[in-house]
């Protein structure tokens, strides 16, 4: 069971890369407008 | 010489508008994709702009760079679109900051709650010993500084109600977050089988999600109804020394000289200097034809002057207008509506009590049955947890945020918290009828030959007069005479020569008739009257058709125009309603026992939206009744009112459907909870199922 003492930090850093990626997403607005990012998916440029 | 830009040099206006800091307009009839992309690729090519963008949500556009907002304005325009400038001083450019703390105690709470999961999983499997406590101590070392900044939304609610000693949803909630949170910890430390780490975590996460849905639909109508405030005009024309200035609606000083130009409403209250003036007081008093006043009469703010230009001695400003005072009594009415209880928290004066006792009864139950203070309080706090209080806390605010975001999309901006709510009782509708069942009066040729008509419109078409632009855009499909010599007189009419004979469009008065309004004179021939009708606004006939409930007229205006139309949309009137009449018909409805639904838009009508059980104010009412009104219908169009009452009505009955389905699950869980088999499995199970199935419930409203 000594493998834990890696496997659980290992798998609570990956979680908090997720967070990380998550604070960031919102510190640069991209909650802002759902509806317009739902449409600009079918613009074509 | 260096300039910002090119046309820097040749503007220099265009370097003081542009600060940097974005331009944002308004864009009320943005859609879709191809609204977006069209925009933004025409504006990113317009010379000055560094930066277009569209938010669909708010139908906002921001634009940076050097450039003057009338010309995006008109670029706009060209493209099709309607356009508003906003005032950034008064729209506040800052990010929602609420939104986002919540966003972010959301994700921090699903980060830890899924990693305890994970933890908690290997001990449901069947760790032990050694395993299962440093496991514990792990999600310990997790849960407990995320619950700290997770919960703090709840934990503050709960503190202030409380405080006032009394019971809201936020209570129970707190209550079960906290006990769990130290229980566990005092189990994991001394080596115990169950840690409800992860129920907690999971709740704080559910019931953030409510909270960030809510937040959200909250804040969208809030920035639409600070929009309409922003495009109303607050500058007046003040005479200064013989010069005319531009100033703030907000720093004219009693005694000062005001022009108020033609269609412009009249900033203060005063005296007419000016000869003689022609007012619509429709928003005031209600009364649907414009009334003549001469010099030294009284002019209220509020009033939209349809005649010349005129001039008036201002003799109260600021707050003691008499639209300010009008406004003021509204606050004292809407206390009575911030007394309303919601269903949510009469949910919660219910089942927090309940459950509490459920919990003290079951501490008792096991403490004298067994004798063991650890397992019966064990027992307690899993009762607590398993009641889930989760699916209780989504239940309201999952619907609501889906039946406003309908609203919304349909055109009827929610602002008042319990207006669904309130408006899913109502049983009896009371209209305003001028501005509210009916628009700008239109003007009536019946009995007018077609040489008439076709003078009529070449003549109105010579002047930008409100009333004449309402008679070119009636006679739109008739054929514009020929006349020579064509001339406007301010203040009078326009005058011209048809085949050698004088002709004139113009106050009754000028053509030596015998009436007030606008008239046609041709010839020697008497003046003829031109009739002002009121039109029924567009949608009414087909809402009221749909309409199962008693409604009726209750207006300013004079008995014959508001009988006509009450026949013609088959509805009982009571006419000559001042506000205070309309007040206290709304109250004795009140005491009679209905709860009636005001739709209205003039000062007259203020006091009684605020009083109303509930109200509605279309757009163009005046800002103290938006304020005072419930919901404000952003279009034209009354056709669908009928579907705000039916959506409270299902907004409702979502609600209760899914108080039933946690009661339910409430009902199956509890037993177990009491004889002492739930385990944090259970709880957690328990806890998912119910929210899930909550939420989607919840998401039937779309189709409802």
């Amino acid at each position: 069971m000594n493998i834990l003492v890696i496997l659980i930090p290992v798998s609570l850093i990956l979680g908090g890369v997720g967070l990380a990626a998550f604070l960031w997403t919102v510190r640069s607005d991209q909650y802002d407008d759902d509806q317009g990012n739902a449409a600009r998916i079918l613009l074509d440029d | 010489m260096t300039a910002a830009c090119p046309a820097c040099a040749v503007a220099p206006m265009a370097q003081q508008v542009s600060t940097g800091a974005g331009l944002q307009f308004s864009l009320p009839t943005i859609h879709c994709a191809a609204c977006i992309g069209k925009i933004e690729r025409e504006l990113n090519t317009l010379k000055g702009v560094n930066f277009a963008r569209v938010n669909l949500s708010l139908k906002r556009l921001i634009v940076e760079g050097t450039v003057d907002p009338d010309r995006v304005l008109a670029a706009l325009k060209d493209l099709g679109f309607e356009a508003y400038y906003l005032n950034q001083s008064d729209q506040g450019n800052k990010p929602d900051a609420t939104g986002r703390a919540l966003l972010t105690r959301m994700a921090v709470a699903g980060f830890a709650m899924m990693n305890v999961m994970l933890l908690s999983v290997a001990v449901w499997s069947g760790a032990t010993d050694a395993t299962r406590d440093l496991f514990h101590l792990i999600s310990a070392c997790i849960s407990l500084p995320v619950i700290t900044y997770s919960g703090q939304p709840f934990f503050q609610n709960a503190w202030s109600a409380l405080r006032v000693r009394r019971l809201n949803m936020d209570v129970p909630i707190s209550l079960a977050i906290l006990l769990a949170a130290i229980m566990s910890l005092y189990e994991s430390l001394n080596g115990g089988d169950h840690a409800y780490f992860d129920a907690a975590l999971s709740l704080t996460f559910f019931l953030l999600i409510g909270r960030y849905l809510d937040h959200q639909t909250r804040s969208a109508a809030r920035s639409a109804a600070k929009e309409l405030t922003a495009l109303e005009v607050h500058t007046t024309q003040r005479i200064k020394n013989g010069k005319l200035e531009t100033i703030q609606a907000t720093s004219v000083k009693v005694g000062d000289q005001i022009m108020v130009p033609t269609g412009a409403g009249v900033p203060v209250d005063g005296i007419l200097l000016s000869e003689s003036a022609f007012l619509d007081r429709s928003i005031l008093t209600g009364e649907s034809s414009a009334s003549a006043i001469n010099v030294n009469d009284t002019v209220s703010a509020g009033e939209i002057n349809v005649g010349a230009p005129f001039e008036l001695s201002a003799t109260s400003v600021g707050e003691n207008t008499s639209l300010r005072r009008m406004a003021a009594l509204v606050d004292l009415a809407e206390n009575g509506r911030n007394q309303y209880t919601t269903l949510a928290d009469r949910a919660a004066q219910i089942y927090a009590p309940a459950v509490h006792l459920l919990a003290l009864f079951a501490f008792l139950g096991w403490f004298l049955a067994t004798g063991d203070f650890r397992l019966s309080l064990n027992i307690a706090i899993a009762v607590l947890i398993i009641t889930c209080p989760c699916a209780l806390g989504l239940a309201v605010p999952a619907v609501t945020t889906a039946a406003i975001s309908r609203l919304f999309s349909l055109g009827f901006l929610v602002k008042h918290a319990t207006a669904l709510e309130r408006m899913a009782e109502i049983d009896n509708i009371v209209f305003d009828k001028t501005g509210t069942l009916t628009q700008a009066s239109l003007p009536s040729f019946s009995g007018f030959s077609a040489d008439e008509k076709s003078i009529a419109l070449t003549l109105a078409q010579a002047s930008h007069h409100p009333l004449s632009r309402a008679v070119s855009n009636r006679l739109q499909t008739e054929t514009a005479a020929p006349l020579s010599e064509i001339e406007e007189i301010p203040g009078k009419g326009v005058k011209a020569f048809w085949n050698g004979q004088p002709v004139r469009l113009g106050q009754g008065a000028w053509l030596n008739g015998q009436f007030d309004g606008l008239g046609l004179r041709i010839g020697r021939r008497p003046a003829k009257r031109i009739h002002f009708n009121e039109t029924i606004r567009e949608g009414v006939v087909d809402a009221l058709r749909n309409f199962e409930i008693h409604s009726e007229i209750l207006t300013g205006d004079a008995k014959e125009p508001a009988q006509r139309v009450a026949d013609t949309l088959g509805l009982k009137v009571i006419a000559k309603a001042t506000s205070t009449d309309k007040i206290e018909h709304l109250t004795a409805l009140k005491q009679a026992g209905q709860h009636t639904l005001m739709v209205g838009d003039g000062l007259n009508d203020t006091a009684a939206l605020a009083v109303a059980h509930a109200s509605i104010a279309p757009s163009t009412a005046l800002e103290a009744s938006r304020n005072a009104a419930d919901i404000v219908l952003l279009k034209d169009s009354f056709a669908d009112l009928p579907t705000v009452l039916h959506v409270a009505k299902a907004a409702r009955t979502l609600s209760k459907q899914n108080f039933a389905i946690a009661a339910l699950y409430n009902c199956i869980a509890v037993p177990f909870a009491l004889a002492g088999f739930a385990t944090p499995l259970a709880a957690a199970l328990a806890m998912s199922l119910s929210s899930i199935t909550v939420i989607l419930n919840s998401q039937r409203m779309r189709y409802l």
